[in-house]
């Protein structure tokens, strides 16, 4: 059994600690460590993507117990895919977060980033539900903090929200949770594969409201209509690096449904049939609408990328809601590139937002290196909205032609391109708003907020475009390996028979127990 | 006695939810300190109800409780009590920060200005 498979949990559940307690004084040394800590922690996954990318399962059991009797991590195409996204996202933020200075502006940024990361990479990788409830508790406390990172009224408001809100989503998870366990006995995600299917068709109550509450709770993070509420307002007021990492925090949500509904309630399980086509299917479309014509309709500029968000969340559920191969395949591939694009796009609102008395999308006298600025913000609006040439134009390709056969097409067809044209039209609003309206109007002496941005700051924000533009350079390669991963994922028999038949310690008593 | 826990669970969950759409900071983080209560209650039955058992695998024994739900809810305890005690500080720099304890957006006449 290897170790390397609970490295991307430990290092930063141990870089954290070391960091409050030796560090505290030191943002210099915090820096190093932490920058130190995710270029280990992409080592550490390019590692392990590699491990699986010939389809072997990875298996880790804590303190070698048994499956069902102890936790385990798994590692699959998918859950290393997403933990090495993770930690390429993460390092982007960080560097732009340290060259910003936004880390310095509040305490613990670094400590909190990690416990962050921690949560997210052990959501990836455990193989127990109950074990995911923890590990989201873990990446939402880290968020609390780095929600309100450097304080102010708004913001603390706005955290208010964020908390509340997903405290109701972590009862709603334990309830769900509950009902599972009554109705099966386990927790573990390969045992409840096995046992959801010996249910009888009699007893299915419980089973049902189990599943309908778990996607509602997935839905919660993934910010699915009409649970999104909670994310316009906290992804606006939230510090820019740590917006961007939120980036992938919609994501976990998504990757949560992916796992729970290809392996323990497959689309072909009576017991859950229509929660795909009948429920996730139509809310998914209208949150790609209500996320578009948010994006038109926004007045401030960080309001309009959250909106971008809720938007293409609503895309990658349209295409994990066909829960074909093809749909899960083109909605990875797009996860891929939304979490870059919006990372990118809250970055960059961070850049405009240094050297403008607010955020409204009004003419105001020109921000600090407007062309560099505006230039980036093209791109990552091209990219967004889903235009040639970047990967966002690929990606909404491959879920268009994923939906191609099926009973809704003519609607997710028309619903995919109507709000692409919406958003088109938004973000060329806001551009043209922001960086060529203002050089028609007089500079005012007012004092600038804050000192032009670093070119560090700059170098992030190219990172992610170039990021995106890898994705789709290199589109073949990457929608080749995402539909291998999709394929594994249609195929779970092997993921099952690894975590429930590898050998380990049982709890069977014995003779020498006594 | 199924009856006496079911219904202690339905009212503290209806409970709970009516104070949390109060929106007002204070029936809110009461509302989200009583839905814990109702969710650890529910994880216990979920093991079945059980009176007066050992959790524990012993000889000569042969009604045994359900360990498991035991350790759900001390790590669902544990973390709603830490989550609490966060919504309090964040609440309360809100509220002495806005001098307004409303959980939702207040309407404006205009647009807000951000920061």
């Amino acid at each position: 059994m290897t170790h390397w498979l609970i490295a991307p949990v430990v290092l930063p559940a141990m870089l954290a600690p070391f960091i409050v307690l030796a560090a505290r004084f030191h943002i210099g040394i915090q820096r190093v460590f932490s920058i130190v800590g995710i270029l280990t922690l992409i080592a550490i996954s390019l590692g392990l993507v590699w491990e699986t990318s010939d389809g072997t399962i990875m298996l880790y059991q804590l303190g070698a117990w048994a499956a069902p009797f102890g936790i385990v991590l798994v590692g699959d195409q998918l859950s290393t895919m997403m933990v090495l996204l993770t930690s390429v996202l993460a390092l982007c933020v960080l560097v732009y977060a340290i060259s910003s200075g936004w880390d310095d502006r509040g305490w613990h940024f670094h400590a909190l980033f990690q416990f962050q990361l921690m949560g997210i990479l052990g959501a990836f990788l455990t193989g127990d539900l109950f074990n995911l409830f923890v590990f989201f508790e873990v990446l939402l406390i880290a968020s609390y903090g780095l929600m309100i990172h450097a304080g102010g009224t708004k913001r603390l408001r706005a955290g208010v929200q964020y908390v509340l809100f997903n405290l109701i989503g972590s009862t709603l998870f334990l309830f769900a949770l509950g009902a599972i366990y009554a109705e099966t006995g386990t927790l573990n995600m390969a045992d409840l594969a096995n046992r959801v299917t010996l249910i009888s068709p009699e007893e299915t109550v419980g089973i049902r409201v189990a599943a309908v509450l778990l996607l509602l709770v997935f839905a919660i993070k993934a910010a699915l209509v009409p649970l999104h509420f909670w994310l316009p307002s906290s992804y606006a007021e939230a510090p820019a690096p740590v917006a961007a990492l939120f980036a992938i925090m919609t994501k976990v949500g998504a990757y949560a449904i992916i796992r729970v509904y290809t392996i323990i309630f497959p689309p072909d399980l009576e017991v859950t049939s229509g929660l795909h086509d009948t429920w996730l299917l139509p809310a998914a479309l209208i949150s790609l609408s209500i996320g578009m014509v948010g994006v038109l309709a926004a007045k401030q500029f960080d309001r309009l990328v959250a909106f971008s968000i809720i938007g293409s969340m609503g895309m990658v559920l349209v295409s994990i809601a066909l829960f074909t191969p093809q749909g899960i395949a083109a909605a990875l591939y797009y996860i891929v590139h939304s979490t870059l694009a919006g990372a990118a796009l809250f970055l960059i609102v961070d850049l405009v937002r240094c050297s403008r008395a607010n955020l409204d999308l009004t003419p105001q006298p020109p921000i600090e290196s407007a062309t560099i600025t505006a230039a980036l913000f093209f791109v990552g609006a091209i990219a967004m909205a889903g235009l040639p040439p970047l990967s966002g134009f690929l990606g909404k390709l491959l879920v268009l032609d994923a939906a191609f056969d099926t009973a809704l097409m003519t609607w997710i067809w028309a619903i995919v391109l109507g709000s692409s044209l919406i958003s088109i039209v938004g973000f060329a609003r806001a551009g043209s708003m922001l960086f060529w309206k203002a050089h028609g109007v007089e500079a005012t002496d007012t004092t600038t907020k804050c000192e032009a941005p670093a070119t560090m700051a700059y170098v992030a924000v190219g990172g992610l475009i170039t990021l995106l533009a890898a994705n789709t350079i290199f589109a073949g390669q990457v929608h080749g390996y995402t539909t291998r991963v999709a394929d594994q994922l249609f195929a779970p028999e092997p993921y099952i028979a690894t975590v429930v038949e590898t050998p380990g310690k049982l709890s069977k008593p014995t003779t020498e127990d006594h | 006695m199924e009856l006496l826990i079911a219904s202690a669970i339905g009212v503290m969950t209806a409970a709970g939810i009516y104070l949390v759409l109060r929106l007002r900071t204070f029936p809110v983080i009461l509302g989200i300190s009583l839905l814990p209560y109702a969710v650890n209650v529910f994880l216990f039955t979920s093991g079945r109800i059980t009176v007066g058992a050992p959790p524990v695998l012993r000889d000569n024994l042969d009604t045994y409780t359900d360990p498991l739900p035991q350790a759900l809810v001390l790590t669902a305890i544990v973390i709603s009590f830490g989550m609490t005690a966060v919504v309090v500080m964040i609440g309360l720099g809100a509220f002495l920060g806005s001098d307004d304890d409303h959980v939702d957006d207040q309407p404006t006449d205009k647009p807000e200005g951000s920061s």
